[in-house]
């Protein structure tokens, strides 16, 4: 192609994009007034199940910003059946996730082996106070209330997944 | 413009409507463009619809824009040469005021009727390459100082076809004056024939394409925006402005594209006035009273389809390389408005 029907057929392409926004509408949402669905599987906002975390502090050694903060205490929870002994528990004090540092990488959320960590798609709760993106448990378990229904893999990945040891 | 009133205006009366006349001939085309093509086409392109919030269709953003600028702080760098700093965006938008002082918009409707109106449209013009290196050397950066040379060297380059491509016009019409290339383009015939006059479009095509290329690169708009390259140099001679001081110099590059078109559909497209069977269609002259009204208007059109391809090109190609940007002023523009202006000369004295 010479010269200038190559410049032709760019001028072309772009005025046929213009024609095309105008008549056919934009290929972008105007945020405030109406919102995308999230992709499968987004990560907007970590969500905790307070009832099942141990306070192993798995998620605390593996992040790698150092954002999430726990706190706990041994209690003595009241016995599974009846006449045995106290069971020994870790009750929650404190789990604090410092969006501010956070870099959204999941490995809190790959590393929990209590499933106590969710990713929910959530995105909105940006702060005009840095200090105010601390977000405390119950905090962090309103969350939960947005976690999706879990969404199969896609075909294929489970065998990918088995390779990679846990 | 004197004739307009039926009073005799005293000088300052008349010196102030002057003055108020040319804020809205520069500031109501640069805002009509950047808000039509800077915010709107461009969006488009992209598939998204641009500002949308402010306004109707965003049509207020521009005045939330300069609000924002109005409110930054004006800043200097610590070494800045500070009067240099401080004078260069004057230097760049005086060059644009002056430059539509000669431009026509009516039979009388013109600021001034100079007789030499294309020397000193061109000849002013170039003015603004001092501001840019002003701006470029008084910010004490490295890449203010890339930029401005840059745009030293190609304002300069790309300073020559844009006078030779008028020079055909020039001669063909056989006159300087902005309001006689008009009269010469509304008056004449192409082979007898007189319908639509005769815009040098038709038989200035050359000149008229090298003519929107120099334009191009004279406001440093897209395949030659090496002097403000953000990718490379962060807007060149722009990079340490804010404020009030950046506002002008985009005033200043859009208010220039404007005008700048304003003088192309002087030159090339007939000016202010209607075609021949237009008019007499309407039964006035082609210089009649009327057109003091309907000028403004007919430029107004003229100018926003100019600045529509303008920002068409910007918005499409990518940007030349230094050497190539060179290259193509004086080995291909260059040689071919020489050419163009000697074939003209040969047709003048033929036909």
């Amino acid at each position: 192609m010479g010269l200038v029907p190559g410049l032709l057929k760019g001028l072309g392409i772009t005025f046929k994009e213009i024609t095309k926004t105008v008549t056919k509408g934009a290929e972008t949402v105007q945020y405030p007034h109406e919102k995308e669905d999230p992709v499968p599987r987004a990560r907007g906002v970590i969500a905790l199940h307070e009832d099942n975390c141990t306070s192993c502090m798995l998620c605390v050694r593996e992040c790698p910003d150092w954002c999430i903060y726990i706190e706990g205490h041994k209690t003595l929870a009241p016995p599974r059946r009846a006449g045995g002994k106290p069971r020994s528990v870790n009750k929650l004090d404190r789990f604090d996730i410092d969006y501010a540092l956070c870099m959204y990488c999941g490995i809190c959320v790959e590393v929990c082996p209590f499933e106590a960590l969710f990713w929910t798609p959530e995105f909105e709760y940006s702060e005009p106070k840095i200090a105010d993106l601390l977000h405390d448990k119950t905090r962090l378990g309103q969350w939960m209330e947005t976690v999706p229904e879990f969404e199969s893999y896609e075909s294929g990945a489970e065998v990918k997944a088995k390779k990679v040891p846990r | 413009m004197t004739s307009m009133f039926a009073f005799d205006m005293p000088w300052a009366g008349e010196a102030g409507i002057r003055l108020a006349f040319a804020l809205v001939a520069v500031l109501l085309p640069a805002g009509a463009t950047v808000y039509l093509y800077l915010f709107k086409m461009v969006s488009f392109m992209q598939s998204r619809l641009g500002p949308m919030e402010a306004g109707p269709y965003g049509s207020m953003q521009l005045l939330a824009e300069v609000g924002k600028s109005l409110q930054k702080e004006d800043l200097f760098p610590a070494k800045a040469d500070r009067t240099v700093f401080a004078l260069a965006p004057y230097v760049v938008l005086v060059s644009t005021f002056l430059l539509v002082v000669a431009i026509p918009f009516g039979p009388d409707a013109y600021f001034a009727n100079l007789d030499t109106g294309v020397f000193y449209a061109l000849a002013v013009s170039s003015i603004s390459v001092i501001g840019i290196l002003m701006a470029g050397w008084g910010s004490a950066s490295k890449y203010s100082l890339l930029g401005g040379l840059r745009a030293a060297g190609q304002l300069i380059a790309y300073e020559l076809p844009l006078v030779l491509a008028v020079v055909g016009v020039v001669i063909q019409a056989g006159t300087l004056s902005l309001g006689g290339i008009i009269e010469a383009q509304a008056t004449g015939e192409i082979f007898g024939f007189g319908g639509i006059g005769n815009p040098y479009i038709l038989t200035q095509g050359i000149g008229f394409l090298i003519f929107m290329i120099a334009v191009q690169a004279e406001l440093s708009q897209t395949p030659f925006d090496m002097p403000i390259a953000e990718s490379e140099l962060v807007s060149g001679y722009m990079t340490e402005y804010s404020g009030f001081r950046f506002l002008m110099f985009f005033i200043g590059e859009f208010a220039s594209a404007a005008i700048f078109a304003f003088l192309a559909s002087v030159l090339f497209l007939g000016g202010w006035t209607l075609p021949m069977f237009v008019t007499d269609l309407l039964g006035i002259d082609w210089d009649s009273q009327w057109f003091n009204v309907v000028g403004p208007i007919v430029m107004l059109t003229k100018m926003l389809v100019l600045t529509f391809v303008i920002y068409w090109v910007r918005f499409t190609f990518p940007r030349f390389r230094e050497d190539q940007l060179q290259r193509f002023a004086w080995k291909v523009l260059i040689p071919i408005s020489l050419i163009n202006i000697a074939l003209t000369g040969v047709l003048k004295v033929v036909f």
